[in-house]
């Protein structure tokens, strides 16, 4: 009984995938798990994976085609067994396609199911990997927060994942280890990754009023010019000191790492503007997780630092390095460039003096940073040269009043001005 | 507010229509000199005479088809069956005639009748009288099947049937007639198609009519001692079904269970459960599970009827099963 290899949607908005190369060639043996091809999506490229084991009896597409998502690519089978399948229909190769006449192509447009096998594996739509049992709620709920089903662990029937098992996967992982501070707006319990909090009247008529004046994300932005001189010391001093560590040899310390250090901490006492936009409320995380923006060759991408407001800053160097040379590999998973809670973008390697970034929704801020320079300015009283940085965040207006942007840049500034406030 | 049984409430609403309304009468087996079967007629062949409250022979069909010759040319018979089991005999006249006159004469001619009487089991009346049928009537366009659970709610309800202009199944609950209720004293109705909160919950709804009410609200208790917080949903009306009522609660619980005395195939429940896949589909955190009574004839055997019910402990399993609580 041959098993028919489909184009899997890889990631959440998948349509249709680039065969980038196969990995097993006809003829090949293959077993359930094998990695049969690469596959690049809308954002990666990924691995095509064997559900059956057999022989590769049949590539359907060469390398370089593109095929949309759930049309057959391969046949897995035993060897000698007859394979009555066609050429995909809808794949872009690039040899012109035959003209097929419509009634057949309808057909094949439709992927058969798998003829009478034990499983009824009726749905025609396959799933990245083995199918996940989850609620409709759970379904739901996780593709709104960004959450991988594949990671979650269901308690339900045959291991059904359920809503409950979702907001265990959250509070488990890693517990708060300070307080929010300050931001008495937004007051949360321990244990609670985040808290959605209806809008008020006045934060509705906020919101409308703003979109129809600037558009859907109503931003404005505030700039501030940070003195460096202190963080200068510091980094040249943390650099200069022996990079040895228990694990290994940790990678120089960037300024873009202070600043994203700076920025978790400034957002825990600001957990007004560490929340999304989410139409009908807004929900202030508890949790800090900082997108950083990587330019990658045909765009940007902006990968994710879980909890980093629980890292050291050699971790946040190490991760940060990591996952921006996956990212120019396009070899991150879809889990870590999704559920950030606030976006840092660093141009002052290009000599930007300042910019305005673009807010990626749901987040509700993103910290554009320019270069660091030196300026003549006036400190303690006399003109003497300083280094000095720009930097201007963005804000959704429909979360964050310019009050509220504006002390939390305070602290931040304050932050970066006296780097000891971060060990704080 | 006056504590009335449910038999009472409904001999309210009856009178008060009667008073309110010259041409509403009633007919049936045994209403006038005996004053009912289930004593719902009391009183009324006394104060409106045998022109307006008739009794007839054993005739089902017979003053059935009465009944919707007289609300065809313009009064407003309500016709009590001594039980509903007994109205197998008269359904053409229902589903025939009441349920198609309006549609059948292109809006011409409508039939503003009440067809009323006790449905569901009581205690050993065996299999051929001991049946619930509002899921057959409820499928028939053309009629509204109405079936209240306190005495409140039986005497607004029946007050507004009786000036509804199409037929209504009006099915009262056998085992209901003694419960007793604050019923609010002379106008009052309720709309008919509209459910009612019996109880307010977080983590799962129940939905019920009539007789199971009393049973999910007893399950509802127990269940409040594991902390689980059910919302109990007496629909009222089985059809027109009020299902933004239904999505509303589900929206916010997430799991279901359905509970009704009557055969689970084809049921109430079965529509409920339909409805609840097709328009609230991912707020489900679980399959939505139903309690019906058993799909067998009703047996006499004390232990097996007992067993064939509806009762509060199906319910609770049922809610354990959806919450994912269940000690398995």
């Amino acid at each position: 009984m041959a098993t028919k290899v489909l184009m899997e949607a890889l990631s959440p908005t998948m349509e249709e995938g680039r065969l980038v190369e196969w990995k097993k060639k006809e003829g090949d043996t293959v077993s359930a798990g094998d990695v049969l091809a690469e596959v690049e999506t809308d954002k990666a490229v990924m691995d095509l994976v064997a559900r059956a084991g057999g022989t590769l009896l049949k590539q359907l597409v060469t390398a370089g085609t593109t095929v949309p998502v759930a049309e057959v690519v391969a046949v897995i089978g035993q060897p000698g067994e007859e394979v009555a399948v066609e050429k995909p229909a809808g794949a872009k190769a690039a040899a012109p396609a035959p003209v097929a006449p419509p009634a057949p192509a309808a057909q094949v447009a439709a992927p058969a199911a798998p003829a009478p096998s034990a499983a009824p594996q009726t749905a025609p739509a396959p799933r990245p990997s083995e199918r996940i049992k989850a609620s409709p709620l759970a379904r739901k709920i996780a593709t709104e927060r960004g959450v991988d089903l594949a990671l979650v662990q269901g308690s339900g029937p045959d291991g059904r994942i359920v809503i409950k098992d979702l907001e265990s996967a959250r509070s488990g992982r890693v517990a708060p280890t300070a307080a929010p501070a300050a931001g008495a707006a937004v007051a949360m319990a321990p244990g609670e990754a985040y808290r959605d909090v209806p809008l008020s009247q006045i934060r509705k008529t906020i919101a409308k009023r703003l979109v129809q004046s600037i558009g859907p994300v109503p931003t404005f932005y505030l700039t501030t010019e940070v003195d460096m001189e202190r963080v200068w010391d510091a980094r040249e001093a943390l650099n200069a000191g022996g990079r040895k560590g228990a694990e290994g040899e940790s990678p120089k310390i960037s300024f873009n790492d202070i600043v994203i250090k700076a920025v978790a901490s400034a957002l825990r006492q600001h957990p007004a503007c560490n929340a999304w936009w989410q139409e009908d409320h807004i929900r202030y995380w508890n949790e800090v997780h900082v997108s950083m923006a990587v330019a990658v060759e045909e765009g940007l991408i902006t990968p994710v630092i879980r909890y980093t407001d629980q890292k050291t800053l050699r971790q946040i160097s190490l991760e940060s390095r990591d996952l921006a040379a996956r990212a120019r590999e396009r070899r991150l998973t879809p889990n870590e460039y999704s559920g950030g809670t606030f976006s840092v973008s660093n141009l002052g390697m290009f000599d930007i003096d300042q910019f305005t970034a673009v807010i990626n929704p749901p987040e509700a801020g993103i910290l554009a940073v320019g270069t660091i320079e030196q300026k003549a300015v006036v400190h303690e009283g006399a003109l003497v040269p300083r280094r000095r940085m720009r930097i201007t965040m963005s804000c959704d207006h429909r979360v964050i009043d310019g009050a509220t942007g504006a002390a939390f840049l305070r602290t931040l500034k304050t932050m970066l001005e006296n780097p000891l406030a971060l060990v704080w | 507010m006056p504590t009335l049984t449910y038999r009472d409430a409904l001999n309210q609403a009856l009178r008060e229509e009667m008073q309110r309304d010259p041409d509403v009468f009633l007919m049936g087996e045994e209403v006038g000199v005996y004053q009912g079967a289930y004593k719902v007629s009391r009183g009324l062949l006394e104060e409106f005479g045998p022109n307006r409250v008739v009794d007839t022979p054993i005739t089902e069909l017979g003053f059935a088809g009465v009944g919707v010759g007289a609300a065809m040319v313009g009064l407003r018979p309500i016709i009590e069956f001594m039980t509903w089991n007994f109205a197998l005999l008269a359904i053409d006249q229902l589903v025939n005639s009441a349920a198609k006159m309006r549609y059948m004469s292109g809006g011409q001619v409508g039939v503003p009748i009440v067809f009323r009487g006790p449905s569901g089991s009581a205690l050993q009346l065996a299999a051929q009288h001991s049946q619930s049928f509002e899921s057959m009537y409820a499928n028939i366009p053309g009629l509204k099947v109405v079936m209240p659970a306190t005495p409140a709610d039986a005497k607004g309800l029946l007050k507004s049937a009786v000036r509804d202009d199409d037929p209504i199944v009006f099915m009262e609950g056998e085992m209901l007639y003694n419960v007793k209720g604050e019923v609010p004293e002379g106008e009052y109705t309720l709309p008919i198609g509209v459910a009612d909160i019996k109880r307010p919950g977080e983590h799962v709804t129940l939905v019920c009519h009539a007789k199971t009410v009393a049973i999910a609200l007893k399950a509802a208790q127990q269940l409040e001692a594991d902390g689980i917080s059910a919302e109990v949903i007496d629909l009222r009306t089985i059809r027109p079904l009020d299902t933004a009522a239904i999505f509303e609660s589900v929206g916010k619980t997430h799991r279901c269970v359905v509970v009704e005395e009557g055969w689970p195939f084809a049921g109430v429940g079965a529509q409920v459960v339909d409805e609840i896949q097709r328009e609230v589909f991912d707020e489900l955190d679980g399959p939505v599970l139903r309690v019906t009574g058993a799909d067998v004839p009703m047996p006499y055997n004390k232990r097996l009827e007992k067993a064939a019910k509806v009762d509060a402990d199906k319910v609770v399993d049922a809610v354990r099963k959806v919450t994912y609580t269940a000690n398995s």
